[in-house]
């Protein structure tokens, strides 16, 4: 599986550790749906920690798309907020 | 659903616009080349604006800190001269001086993680460009309609996620860059107000003014006092001038 952090390119992972990374993205949503900033904040940095932990960044020559993209690690709630909201893609 | 599905599904549909831009998949990877290079100079031309207004922020630094230093000796002069008055608002505008040099050392801070960010984009994109060329060639020498389709769809949707990305860190960069900016105009006018006064020492501020206004009349009360005792006695002249260093003195006391 390819993630993307985003700012900082893509990693593959095995699929074993998806359920541990599903996890992580779950607290994530919560955070976001919540508007929890400082929640939204832990569980972005574990996520992201973990991601480059588990994964080995992939090479420049691939070129193809991810099955999960996660925000910058600099990221507020209220940007990623928009980037959802720009396609319509919030949740009520 | 979770927020990595939802984000990448924004990319892939972004992706899939750019897909249905031409009929012949090989257009689609000549089209999206093009737009490639125009994002890699966008990225070039970003970068040369933040480091353009890194530099405005560090030259702006020095003069703060100039002007800090000056209203230090300005405080010392206006205490020694018995005018605490005036060394309190001298004390009073380097707070502010300090206050902004503070707020603008954490602005070039976040202005050089956004560069070092961008940077590592850029490069990050300039070898996903180079790989989607030789790629792009490929398709087109062993082209059949049926295989292209699905290795241009891969090739352009990959890179397509690059170039969101890259240009959403731009932004962010622009972002910041222009909130910079806009400080830095700020500050610019609070330099010219005299509030500060410019480093350049050209102009002069009025507790400076006050400073000078103070020492050439303790200049003149001495010069006074030097005349007066080269007069001879008995002259009516000592009684005007005694009544005219009345008012002085009380600002020397």
């Amino acid at each position: 599986m390819i993630v993307r952090i985003m700012g900082e390119g893509q990693f593959q992972l095995q699929d074993e550790h998806l359920v541990e990374l599903n996890e992580l993205d779950d607290a994530l949503t919560d955070a976001v749906n919540a508007g929890d900033e400082p929640r939204f904040t832990q569980s972005l940095t574990d996520l992201l920690g973990r991601t480059r932990s588990l994964g080995t960044p992939v090479t420049d020559e691939y070129l193809g798309g991810s099955d999960l993209i996660l925000p910058d690690a600099g990221s507020t709630l209220t940007e990623v907020r928009a980037l959802l909201g720009e396609e319509g893609l919030i949740p009520g | 659903m979770s927020l990595g599905k939802r984000l990448s599904m924004i990319f892939k549909a972004k992706a899939s616009k750019a897909l249905d831009r031409a009929e012949d998949p090989r257009e689609t990877l000549d089209y999206s080349y093009q737009r490639q290079l125009e994002m890699l100079q966008k990225v070039r031309r970003g970068l040369a604006d933040v480091a353009t207004s890194r530099k405005r922020v560090e030259l702006q630094g020095q003069q703060l800190t100039v002007a800090s230093d000056k209203l230090q000796q300005q405080a010392a002069a206006a205490l020694a001269a018995g005018r605490e008055d005036l060394a309190r608002e001298a004390l009073t505008r380097r707070s502010a001086a300090q206050q902004q040099l503070a707020d603008l050392g954490q602005q070039q801070a976040s202005l050089q993680a956004e560069q070092d960010k961008l940077t590592a984009a850029s490069q990050r994109l300039q070898a996903k460009v180079e790989a989607f060329r030789i790629r792009k060639e490929t398709i087109k020498a062993s082209y059949t309609a049926a295989e292209a389709e699905t290795r241009v769809g891969e090739a352009v949707s990959g890179i397509s996620e690059e170039m969101s990305d890259v240009g959403l860190a731009m932004q962010r960069a622009e972002d910041k860059t222009a909130q910079l900016q806009a400080r830095a105009g700020a500050i610019d006018e609070l330099l010219a107000s005299g509030a500060l006064e410019d480093a350049t020492g050209s102009t002069k501020d009025d507790i400076q003014l006050e400073l000078e206004r103070m020492s050439s009349s303790s200049n003149v009360e001495a010069e006074l006092a030097q005349l007066k005792r080269t007069l001879p006695a008995g002259t009516a002249a000592p009684a005007a001038l005694a009544a005219g260093t009345t008012a002085p003195k009380e600002i020397r006391s």
